[in-house]
């Protein structure tokens, strides 16, 4: 579906919406920030990305940043990332969009410059730029998107895929002696001088939410004051390849992946962990 | 006022891309090039303020580039044959996003890790893609350490001029030999984003994205019909060789790069011996001067295409050349250089030379 023919389709459903004369000023509780555009996300439904975004593009929003912030996309789910925020984006290549970041800060150390990654593409092909881009500590923000399966590729096992998952690739359950076990990257890079804030949050519930969001606007103030790298991992789900329904992914988000990737701050500013 | 200075060929490139008012270099070492990123990073930033970072693999060097090319800044990456390998991904998407920026190789010998000598063993991954799709790089190959320093201005105003990478295909060789050069004044850094860059979306703009996907084959077609319409302008535009004593030639060396230096210097030895011998050295690899070549096949006994490889712009020697008259081969191969006589016992070799 081309971008035209999904504002025709949005703009259907704002005609119903219209027709049933909800849209008066005291109905409104929430609004699409300007750094988000009018085109439908592709994400499946229940699927965390478009939560992420949307807090990534409130906060952009509220810092007032949108004029001077450039985004990297990456490849994966998330490949039409610059689809959707309403700033001027790059979309990497698979595993590069941590040095593609740093190529723009580099020359643009001004400008706010946040990356956008799977756990593919940052953990697993990407695995050495994040490393270094981290340990160089690059004035940038990096947002780690881990739901722990290969997204758009179908449903592949991802480096941090847990120990007896099913995947397509791991079709008996992740088996460790085999395959390795799950990458807890963000605990690595924890250990790193260059980082200056690492957490590890998720959009599962309301009040998870609320702490992303903050963590991520933390990051973009912590840039701002030029403290090095800030590193926001987001715990989701991935209804469509774990092959559940969005509650069921949710539940099963709670009871699998958060006991193996408990929430809360690995590096803060006083150089501890929560 | 210009300078005259005693230089080694990387050392003369790392000081033009200082003095052409380059914005950033991003590399990783590798011999015989190593000299390009020392001498930026003692020169650079204290001299122009210049960004000069060290990677930590030439995969993240060339997509640094990526990122710093999308903003319009002037930037640069050096490698050697193996170095520049690992690049191909991030070169095809630059080309694909159209991104300006110089890429330099100075080619060793390969395949595999090869040797640290000189080679042109990279003409192929060069001139005829070297990573995936379809896509083209402007190529210009120096001969002189001078033209070491000519080519970095020469390339950054190519890139920008067609918004394409261009890649300088030097040697071993000429990286490490030292020359008199004469140096460009310092151009000063500036900076005016173009309307494409990803520096910010103000207001009054609609956003800028940098991407090569284009998911519906009909637009990624429409995508490659822009690109090939483009390259076509730039063999209309850009086409840049020498000739040496081709007028009254009765055979033509056809060489690029230090090749062509040393067959100048068989074309000397020739006529001492009263055979009538003339250099064509293209300069531009891609475009390839055809027609020219085809020209001077009209006048000419034949040729002798002469590289340090197994015959790669030999290939294109011939399409051009196009069966009017013979084209014969010599090439040295693992980082071997080829003398000026060996190339003239090659001449009398293969041709009938009481004959001409």
């Amino acid at each position: 579906m081309n971008e035209k023919t999904m504002l025709e389709e949005n703009k259907h459903f704002e005609e119903i919406i219209a027709e049933e004369s909800i849209c008066t000023n005291e109905n409104l509780v929430y609004e699409k920030p300007e750094t988000l555009t009018d085109i439908p996300m592709h994400y499946c439904p229940g699927c965390g990305h478009g939560v992420a975004h949307r807090i990534i593009a409130e906060a952009i929003a509220e810092l007032g940043i949108q004029e001077d912030t450039i985004g990297v996309a990456p490849v994966g789910c998330s490949v039409f990332a610059y689809n959707y925020f309403n700033i001027d984006m790059t979309e990497a290549a698979h595993g590069r969009a941590s040095a593609a970041a740093t190529g723009i800060k580099r020359v643009l150390p001004e400008k706010y410059v946040f990356s956008y990654q799977g756990d593919g593409d940052l953990a697993a092909i990407g695995t050495g730029e994040t490393i270094h881009t981290c340990n160089r500590g690059e004035n940038i923000l990096i947002v780690f998107i881990n739901n722990g399966i290969y997204g758009m590729t179908g449903g592949q096992m991802a480096p941090t895929t847990l120990p007896g998952m099913k995947s397509t690739t791991s079709p008996f359950g992740r088996d460790v002696a085999m395959m390795g076990y799950p990458l807890k990257i963000t605990d690595l890079i924890a250990t790193l001088p260059g980082v200056y804030y690492a957490t590890r949050c998720a959009v599962n519930t309301p009040n998870n939410v609320r702490k992303a969001k903050k963590a991520i606007l933390n990051s973009f103030k912590y840039q701002k004051e030029k403290k090095g790298l800030c590193f926001v991992e987001i715990v989701t789900n991935c209804p469509s390849n774990w092959k559940m329904t969005p509650l069921e992914s949710n539940k099963w988000l709670e009871e699998n992946m958060l006991p193996y990737y408990p929430l809360g701050d690995l590096k803060t500013p006083n150089g501890k962990g929560e | 006022m210009k300078e005259l200075k005693l230089m080694k060929g990387n050392e003369a490139l790392a000081e033009a891309v200082i003095r052409v008012g380059c914005d950033g270099y991003f590399g990783y070492p590798i011999t015989p090039q190593s000299e390009i990123l020392e001498y930026l990073s003692k020169e650079a930033y204290v001299r122009t303020g210049m960004i000069v970072l060290q990677a930590e693999s030439e995969i993240a060097s060339i997509n640094m580039i990526y990122g710093a090319a999308g903003t319009g800044k002037k930037v640069m990456t050096s490698s050697s044959s193996p170095g520049i390998s690992l690049m191909q991904e991030g070169i095809s998407y630059i080309a694909c996003a159209e991104l300006p920026c110089l890429l330099v190789n100075v080619v060793r010998g390969g395949p595999g890790l090869g040797t640290i000598q000189p080679s042109q063993g990279d003409y192929f991954q060069a001139v005829k893609g070297g990573g995936h799709g379809d896509y083209k790089l402007i190529v210009i190959a120096p001969s002189t350490v001078q033209e070491m320093v000519d080519h970095v201005k020469l390339g950054f105003d190519l890139a920008f001029k067609w918004r394409n990478p261009v890649m300088i295909l030097a040697d071993g060789a000429l990286g490490q030999m030292m020359e008199k050069v004469e140096l460009f004044e310092q151009i000063q850094r500036s900076f005016n984003p173009p309307s494409w860059a990803t520096v910010g979306k103000p207001k009054n703009r609609e956003r800028n994205f940098i991407t090569s996907l284009h998911m519906e084959p009909e637009a990624m077609e429409e995508i490659n019909k822009h690109l090939q319409a483009k390259y076509k302008k730039i063999e209309e535009e850009e086409i840049r060789f020498e000739k040496y004593m081709c007028d009254d030639a009765d055979i033509i060396l056809t060489a690029f790069g230090l090749v062509a230096r040393i067959c100048k210097k068989t074309a000397m030895l020739a006529r001492e011996k009263g055979i009538k011998v003339g250099v064509f050295r293209p300069i531009t690899l891609f475009p390839f001067p055809y027609d020219e070549l085809n020209k001077l096949a009209d006048n000419v006994k034949g040729f002798l295409d002469v590289e340090m490889n197994a015959g790669q712009m030999l290939e294109d020697v011939k399409l051009a050349v196009n069966g009017k008259t013979v084209v014969e081969f010599h090439g040295r191969m693992g980082g071997i250089v080829p003398a000026p006589e060996e190339i003239l016992h090659k001449i009398e070799e293969k041709f009938s030379v009481e004959a001409l």
